[in-house]
């Protein structure tokens, strides 16, 4: 090596390699500047409102302590309450979402024909966003609905069956949108997944229950844990279903609904940004927990160049 | 679960096509328990489909397999009990290596203490000792190699399939697991199908060979019957013959000469052994391996006895102990050979190959035409044009 021909390249002391190869190593060099604009966008949009909320949190709006807005909200169950009520909405349907797309998926892992129409058509509900669905939910399973009246009229039942305007209404309306969400992400988990695992597992005796509970399962568990999470984070801030298909005073009266009447029918922004932050903290932790769960499993390459 | 020994396993017109394309055709061969079988032939003539019908991983479209009076094509894979090695080893990346080991035993629900004691035997066999407790992600290539084998063999299965394990590899370490998978399966007695597009490897390994292409069986046979007698110019290619090019049968066939043939090359008469039935005025391959070629001394008395090919050196290689010399004779015929004679671009050379090593295969039409390497020119035959220089 010359030094001559490269005057940049001075040599290093004897004891380590140049600063600048040492940083590079870390993955540090002029490069990062290109993050610059993304970071920018990022504190604008998301920090800067985050930490304004945060402290108008902790500003009573009829004065009192700091923490009035959160005793507020703990103290009265009609508010308090909509924790629980939104859990009891957005556990199930997640959990539903990511353990009913798992068997479909899994037998439409492989290539097929018709593969690409079948994803056409179940990222429609995505697109249709929650009124549409909503409406089309009211019309089919409502009082006077197709399915309740095909029943009737088969006498399975004398009665309608309440199935909106409550609880199961905006179930339903969650599962609609988020399981297409769920089976796409899952199914492209599972085509991630070397098929020679399963082929080599078969010649090992393993029949297709051992090959998908040994081999598939705990390859696929951690994009089960994503795909739990972001579908959770979805039902948790459900809003406009919980209005339209669901009983939005009593049963179905969620966590966003709170915060919404306190910023818009009371205006009281404090107590709203209050809630906003526990609904954060409570998302943070079972998403928390989720991961924990996560952290039991390989995470590394699952060996494919997939279907 | 079918872990019971074979006397012999058959595979009866074994077929499997892909839509239209016949991807495998016709096989039949019989397996006998304790024989190592090569599958032999260039890449994508159908090897690996014949290993993955033979696992059960691929049902058949035409033929049966049967294990003695047993038919076993309708079997699913993990009914036949067959072990199998794959290309890319397809180890179970969440197990650690003791783990990969233990699922086939564990599968067969034996006790606690035998899958212990047996997985300890199957990865001391193949030295991953020190290794056992890791994951396959943080071994070399060799080593997950090694866990493949292993983790096939640990079942004692009646048959093993390997597809193309070495591939992956390097040179060196080709050498070391080639010798290792003889070792262990002549220490276990296990009958194994081995598919590899290496005739090198074929030929060291495997008792009986099974040389396919495009789907169908060229020739079965032993390592030396493939070596000195390919049935066509197929196999003969894979077999070494380098020196490959058409000619024209002139004499004998059916005539006196009995084996004997003579065809013409371009005005140039040799000749040879028929390789198969053929007849005058037919058209013809000639086969010669490099190593067959001699160089005579320009004046030698051999020169007037025949089977004598002028040329002109073109290339010249060294490899350690002899040379690999390219040469072309005035008609464009390029050559192969091996020397310890040191030679030089330029030189005229006289060849001679005994009559018994020139094989005359029948059908010539269908030889590949040589490609002009750089700095030359083919001609529009296909023929090449004399050098400028
Ligand atoms: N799943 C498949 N679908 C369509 N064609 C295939 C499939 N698998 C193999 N083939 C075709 O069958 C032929 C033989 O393939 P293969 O057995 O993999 O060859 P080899 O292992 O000898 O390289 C190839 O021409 C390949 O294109
Ligand atoms: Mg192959």
């Amino acid at each position: 090596m010359s030094t001559a021909s490269r005057p940049m390249a001075r040599v290093g002391k004897p004891t380590g390699p140049l600063l600048r190869h040492r940083l590079a190593d870390r993955g540090i060099n002029a490069r990062l500047l290109l993050l610059v604009p993304g970071l920018v966008f990022i504190v604008m949009l998301f920090v800067y409102p985050f930490l304004y909320g945060l402290t108008l949190s902790f500003q009573p709006m009829d004065g009192g302590g700091p923490f009035d807005s959160y005793r507020r909200f703990f103290e009265d169950s009609f508010q308090s309450s909509t924790i629980w009520k939104t859990l009891k909405l957005a556990i199930p349907s997640a959990l539903f979402n990511v353990l009913a797309s798992v068997p479909i998926a899994y037998r439409l892992r492989g290539k097929f024909r018709g593969k690409r129409f079948l994803t056409t058509v179940l990222v429609i509900p995505i697109t249709l966003g929650t009124v549409l669905t909503a409406e089309g939910l009211l019309n089919f399973l409502g009082p006077a609905g197709w399915f309740n009246r095909a029943l009737m009229s088969a006498g399975v039942i004398n009665e309608p069956l309440p199935l909106i305007n409550n609880y199961w209404g905006v179930f339903f309306s969650i599962v609609i949108s988020g399981f297409p969400f769920a089976f796409l992400l899952i199914l492209s988990y599972l085509s991630g997944i070397d098929p020679s695992l399963e082929r080599a597992a078969s010649t090992l005796g393993a029949d297709w229950k051992e090959r998908f509970r040994r081999i598939t399962l705990p390859l696929l568990a951690p994009g089960l844990a994503t795909t739990f999470c972001l579908t959770f984070v979805l039902a948790f801030s459900v809003f406009p279903s919980a209005i339209l298909v669901g009983d939005p005073t009593n049963t179905t009266r969620v966590i966003s609904i709170a915060a919404y009447q306190a910023a818009i029918e009371q205006y009281d922004w404090s107590f709203a940004s209050a809630i906003a932050m526990i609904m954060g903290v409570i998302e943070i932790a079972v998403i928390g927990l989720v991961q924990l769960w996560r952290s039991q499993f390989y995470v590394g390459s699952t060996g494919g160049k997939g279907a | 679960m079918t872990n019971a020994s074979f006397s012999e396993l058959r595979l009866e017109s074994v077929g499997r096509s892909f839509g239209e394309q016949e991807a495998l055709a016709g096989l039949d061969l019989t397996i006998r328990s304790g024989e190592f079988i090569a599958l032999l032939g260039p890449s994508g003539c159908g090897k690996s489909t014949a290993l993955n019908c033979l696992a059960g991983l691929l049902p058949l479209t035409a033929g049966s397999i049967w294990m003695d009076s047993r038919r076993i094509d309708t079997l699913p894979p993990e009914k036949r009990g067959f072990g199998m090695v794959f290309q890319n080893y397809a180890l179970f990346p969440h197990l650690t290596v003791r783990k990969n080991i233990d699922f086939g035993l564990q599968m067969r629900h034996l006790p606690k203490a035998d899958v212990a004691r047996r997985s300890t035997e199957a990865v001391r066999l193949v030295h991953l000792e020190e290794h056992a407790g890791k994951l396959p992600g943080q071994l070399s290539g060799g080593q997950q190699q090694r866990v493949a084998i292993a983790r096939a063999v640990v079942l004692e299965p009646s048959l093993v399939l390997m597809d193309e394990p070495l591939s992956n590899l390097d040179a060196k370490l080709r050498l070391e697991m080639r010798t290792e998978i003889r070792r262990l399966h002549q220490s276990l007695g296990l009958t194994t199908v081995y598919v590899t597009h290496d005739q090198e490897e074929a030929l060291s390994m495997a008792d009986r060979l099974v040389v396919l292409r495009a789907g169908r069986v060229q020739q079965i046979g032993t390592p030396a019957e493939l070596h000195t007698q390919p049935v066509n110019w197929h196999v003969a290619d894979f077999m070494g013959f380098r020196n490959l090019f058409p000619a024209t049968v002139v004499n004998g066939g059916r005539g006196v000469l009995g084996d004997e043939v003579v065809v013409d090359v371009d005005g140039l008469r040799l000749v040879g052994a028929a390789a198969a039935p053929i007849t005058v005025g037919e058209k013809a391959a000639v086969g010669i391996r490099p190593e067959d070629l001699q160089i005579i001394a320009p004046n030698d008395p051999g020169t007037t006895a025949g089977n004598v090919i002028r040329a002109k050196v073109s290339v010249v290689e060294y490899q350690g102990r002899e040379f690999a010399v390219e040469v072309r004779t005035a008609t464009g015929i390029r050559l192969h050979l091996r020397t310890p004679i040191r030679l030089d671009a330029g030189d005229v050379v006289d060849l001679r190959v005994p009559a018994e090593r020139l094989l005359v295969f029948p059908g010539g039409n269908d030889l590949p035409v040589e490609e002009a390497p750089l700095g030359e020119t083919a001609s529009a035959d296909g023929r090449l044009l004399r050098e400028a220089s």
